[in-house]
């Protein structure tokens, strides 16, 4: 517990350089290429280039969410309760919730472009908008306050039951638009034919976002840890300036 | 163990109701209050067969803006006093408390959703006769179910929380709606609302089933920890 003499000159390592690199040189191709050097597609033109970031931030959402999931897992059944699975968990969701952001932005945007509507009830947009209002939820229970097991025990479980309620919330809205509007306005875009820059654009955009979850993952549970720390030596560190006064 | 779960449950359950007959709480302001809320949807509706058309959906909101003082409620009287420390002090099985208090919320939504479905009937001009009846009260035994354990759930996790007022519907609505979705379209089956038929309400009623089911089993394994601090 000598954290006290420790100065911090960042939160960074070999590793996080590494990714942060990584990222800068994939998401950098990802703004040339998809504004620049990719051609427009046959059927949406122009707007083709909002999917460079909307897909690849659409996976890192769905991503993050999975890692709060197993991370709360992990730190529940675990025998210690390590308290570096809840940063995970909790580092993780802030991500998610970002990139969930973006992407609703950018599908919004891209469907108001598309489809002549910033939004449909389709059950996929759905479920989306109800994991990023969830998650919002978790970020809130994570913020009530308490020791950092308390917080654990309670995000934990919170995550947890997400896992439960998101596969019920996609079924129910599935079946509620399957039975109530049965022309729906999308299908899946997945028969896009692509074109061979387009399809390498859009999986530098996957590989540059993941890499820069990654980075922004480890740094905040690295200042999650730091957080804890300080509250946990604070006293001690008073303490020890006090009596050092005292003797001098 | 299992004996004094269920007694535990039980002695919750008949405290908790004997508490709201006493205080009259839910019988003066959260009746009032859901009345009220589907006078305001008639007000800002305005029409007639627009009304006949939503009233299942309409009934379902009004239940779940309730939902959250009845939560509110039920585990204010826990936390005055320190009540729920001291039955977790006192070694109570937390099953038995998530049950118990489930059971008693599950009670005054009870309660609470047969004055709102008369309200529809004599405010929506709704009909629901046979078949539809049969429907309608299942439909409300299983949405009930499901509401009043979620509720307990997402209750005890705030309770004693700062801003916890605020807390819950952003915690709760977002769970609850597959159950406002289902129980919604099975109540308009019952309603014939909009040309569907009585049979086409069965599988929501399913859906909802499986929700208070998967809820019941995650509050019994979860209670203990969410409450204990």
């Amino acid at each position: 517990m000598n954290t006290e003499t420790q100065t911090f000159t960042g939160v960074g390592t070999p590793a996080t350089r590494l990714y942060g690199l990584m990222a800068i040189v994939a998401l950098g191709w990802v703004l040339l290429g998809g504004l620049f050097f990719t051609p427009e597609d046959a059927v949406q033109g122009d707007a083709v280039r909002i999917m460079y970031v909307h897909v690849p931030t659409a996976w890192i959402a769905y991503l993050a969410f999975i890692v709060t999931g197993v991370a709360s897992a992990c730190w529940m059944i675990g025998k210690k309760h390590s308290i570096g699975f809840d940063r995970v968990a909790g580092a993780s969701a802030e991500v998610g919730v970002l990139f969930m952001a973006m992407t609703l932005l950018s599908g919004s945007l891209w469907g108001r472009i598309t489809w002549g509507t910033f939004w449909v009830w389709d059950p996929r947009l759905t479920t989306t908008a109800f994991l990023f209002v969830t998650y919002i939820g978790y970020l809130a229970v994570r913020g009530l306050g308490g020791t950092a097991h308390q917080r654990a025990r309670r995000s934990s479980v919170i995550a947890l039951l997400a896992v439960l309620e998101i596969p019920l919330v996609h079924f129910s809205v599935v079946m509620w638009r399957s039975l109530h509007q049965r022309a729906t306005v999308l299908s899946p875009d997945g028969d896009i034919k692509m074109d061979g820059i387009m399809l390498f654009t859009l999986l530098c955009g996957v590989f540059g976002f993941s890499v820069l979850f990654a980075w922004l993952v480890s740094h905040r549970q690295r200042i999650m840890a730091m957080k804890d720390a300080q509250q946990t030596t604070a006293i001690d560190v008073a303490v020890t300036e006090r009596l050092k006064e005292a003797q001098s | 163990m299992s004996m004094s779960t269920s007694r535990i449950a039980r002695a919750v359950a008949a405290k908790d109701l004997r508490i709201e007959l006493r205080s009259r709480v839910v019988t003066n302001q959260v009746l009032p209050f859901s009345g009220l809320v589907m006078v305001m949807f008639a007000f800002a509706l305005d029409n007639d067969d627009v009304l006949q058309r939503v009233a299942g959906g309409l009934v379902w909101l009004a239940t779940l803006f309730s939902l959250f003082m009845l939560v509110q409620r039920t585990f204010a009287v826990e936390t005055y006093d320190g009540a729920l420390d001291s039955l977790r002090v006192a070694g109570v099985n937390p099953q038995g408390i998530f049950l118990g208090k489930s059971f008693a919320l599950f009670v005054q939504l009870l309660v609470l959703e047969s004055v709102l479905f008369v309200a529809a009937v004599v405010l929506y001009r709704v009909n629901v006769n046979g078949s539809g009846v049969v429907l309608l009260v299942t439909c409300v035994l299983c949405a009930t179910a499901g509401l009043a354990f979620v509720g307990t759930l997402y209750g005890g996790l705030t309770a004693g929380a700062r801003g916890r007022e605020t807390l819950l519907p952003l915690l709760l609505l977002p769970v609850v709606a597959p159950v406002l979705i289902c129980a919604t379209r099975a109540t308009e089956s019952a309603f014939r609302s909009g040309g569907v038929t009585v049979g086409e309400g069965w599988p929501w009623v399913g859906v909802l089933a499986v929700f208070a089911a998967v809820f019941g089993l995650g509050g019994l394994l979860s209670f203990g920890s969410l409450i204990e601090e």
